[in-house]
């Protein structure tokens, strides 16, 4: 069961959540059986800033019930260490990754970006439309605007003028990843797509947190070294259901639907709900081959 | 090059013994490639991961492999939270998924050098295995809460106990022992596992004795392969390493001051 994502080529319809899957520490834990068996038939790079980010002090995870409450801070290379190392990385791997139901190697890579403002987008997008082995940029907007103070993603006008501005710094596939953590995901998507999004990939993390067991009475002191986090998992699995559900309804464009997919029957409940690719996330930390498994069987169960 | 497998693989176990307050968990089937002492494994039992105290265990937990022998990998564990509970129940005949083995081990020490193993309650497991690979005698300095775990120090041979209650052993911290061999012993590489207290006493230890020491550290973890970025503790300089990929084997000289809470929450 092969898939088209805004003019990518795909050999089934199952991608990763961007910073759920580290390739270049997967290859390094498993050597060549990740790329016999790569669980994604396109590979989306964790988040690259304009500059360098060491990421939050621990604790940084918090088990939740059938979840994770993490906050890790988008530690990242930065856009000039990217470019230099870890792209041309990524790129060797996909281009010997064999995915599920491909009939050669290679799988396209996304290179998701994240900035405070428009002029940092920009740079950013502007830096992956130069590099040949960018298939496609991921926009990740949940991220306060250095000038507002609001979250770029959670309100529809400003997402608006952002996608507007970095549509015209490249052509290649534009996907706006969506905060959940929003009034109303589906205007926020119609937003993104009257700017000219390519795709919209949701849901992002629910905002979260925990507090200190060791904590003193009384006090609200935070678990996270981050402060507060967001929610993944199976947890998180209806409202990502809802959310692609209203998002698909309203858009034209391909939506890439996620949030606690551990199975082909989950990744089919978010296909019916309207999206045009499924990601795995989470479950990818229980086990590293869930992306191939899901493909596997949902192709097996399409008859195709 | 890794040839650890890629995908978490369904284990039997074949026994869960009592061992004093701890358990040795103990599975046979595919293990895949045998573990270099110091590496961990990811695992959770295959039944009823979940459900238990607050709706847990979720994640995998990672656990050092305490010994591979006779087709068997042996894990030590301790009934702290939801997810040892589950693992502490286990029996023969269960399945226990296992991903790994993972991460970087101990390196032998180097010729003339003599081995000083310190270990703390649960995390004398990586030192055991590294006892069995040793060349030459080493020095086993093993500290516990108390008389119930220090049933534990049995794991190894020729172990000199500490205890926190002064029930066995020498009455103190394992670091005073430590400190004693070292004064006798200038020509040592120190190998450590156990609290981030005992590890930071370790690490000021060896650091002011200019003694090599490799110290296996423990995380909250969700993945053991890189992936979540969770398991981070600081380097020195600044920045951080990850446990899992980059340890949990670290060098001393690599590592900041590990403050608690270094182990994250009760597994």
């Amino acid at each position: 069961m092969s898939a088209e994502l805004a003019g990518l080529r795909l050999a089934n319809p199952v991608i990763n959540g961007s910073g759920t899957f580290d390739a270049i520490a997967a290859q390094s834990a498993f050597g060549e059986g990740l790329l016999e068996a790569f669980p994604f038939a396109a590979y989306v790079s964790k988040t690259i800033t304009l500059r360098a980010r060491e990421g939050n002090p621990p604790p940084r995870l918090w088990e939740a019930p059938a979840g994770l409450v993490n906050s890790i801070g988008l530690p990242n290379k930065g856009l000039e260490g990217y470019l230099r190392e870890d792209l041309p990385e990524l790129a060797a791997i996909c281009a010997r990754a064999r995915a599920a139901g491909a009939a050669s190697a290679g799988v396209p890579l996304i290179t998701n970006v994240m900035g405070s403002s428009s002029g940092e987008l920009e740079q950013l997008v502007r830096a992956c439309e130069e590099r040949p082995e960018v298939a496609a940029v991921e926009l990740n907007v949940s991220c306060p605007n250095v000038e507002t103070g609001l979250d770029i993603g959670a309100d529809p006008e400003q997402l608006q003028a952002v996608v507007g501005a970095v549509r015209g710094c490249t052509r290649k596939p534009l996907i706006v990843k969506l905060t959940p953590n929003t009034a109303d995901v589906a205007r926020c998507a119609l937003a993104a797509e009257a700017a000219g999004a390519d795709a919209v990939s949701l849901i992002n993390t629910l905002r979260a947190s925990a507090l200190s067991p060791s904590r003193r009475l009384g006090s609200g002191e935070p678990w996270l070294g981050g402060g507060s986090g967001g929610l993944s998992g199976p947890t998180i699995r209806s409202v990502a259901l809802a959310q692609v559900a209203a998002v698909a309804e309203a858009v034209a464009i391909p939506v890439v639907g996620m949030g606690g997919v551990q199975s082909a029957a989950h990744a089919r409940d978010l296909l019916d709900a309207g999206a045009t690719v499924v990601a795995v996330g989470t479950e990818s930390f229980r086990d590293p081959s869930t992306g191939w498994r899901v493909a596997r069987e949902i192709t097996a169960s399409s008859g195709a | 090059m890794s040839d650890t497998p890629f995908q978490r693989r369904r284990l039997r176990v074949s026994g869960c013994e009592e061992l004093g307050a701890y358990r040795v968990l103990r599975v046979e089937g595919p293990c895949g490639p045998a573990p270099a002492p110091g590496q961990f494994a990811m695992i959770a039992a295959v039944e009823r991961w979940g459900g238990g105290s607050d709706e847990r265990p979720y994640l995998p937990r990672a656990f050092s492999v305490a010994r591979c022998r006779d087709g068997e990998w042996h894990f030590l564990l301790e009934d702290v939270g939801p997810g040892t509970r589950r693992l502490s129940e286990l029996r023969e005949g269960d399945g226990l998924w296992a991903l790994g083995p993972l991460g970087r081990g101990f390196q032998p020490p180097p010729p003339g050098c003599r081995a000083i193993l310190v270990g703390g309650g649960v995390g004398i497991a990586p030192l055991a295995i590294l006892q069995d690979t040793l060349a030459a005698p080493a020095s086993v300095l093993l500290g516990f809460r108390d008389r119930a775990r220090a049933h534990g120090a049995s794991l190894l041979t020729d172990a000199r106990v500490a205890s926190d209650d002064g029930s066995v052993g020498h009455h103190g911290p394992v670091t005073e022992l430590l400190a004693a061999e070292l004064d006798r012993e200038p020509e040592a590489i120190v190998y450590a596992c156990g609290p981030a207290a005992m590890l930071e006493a370790v690490r000021a230890l060896c650091l002011a004795a200019d003694i090599p020491a490799q110290l296996a550290l423990e995380a909250g973890m969700a993945c053991g392969f890189g992936a979540c970025y969770g398991c981070v503790v600081p380097k020195l300089g600044g920045g951080y390493l990850r446990v899992c990929l980059d340890g949990p084997v670290i060098e001393a000289k690599q590592l900041g001051a590990l403050c608690a809470p270094v182990e994250g929450r009760a597994g």
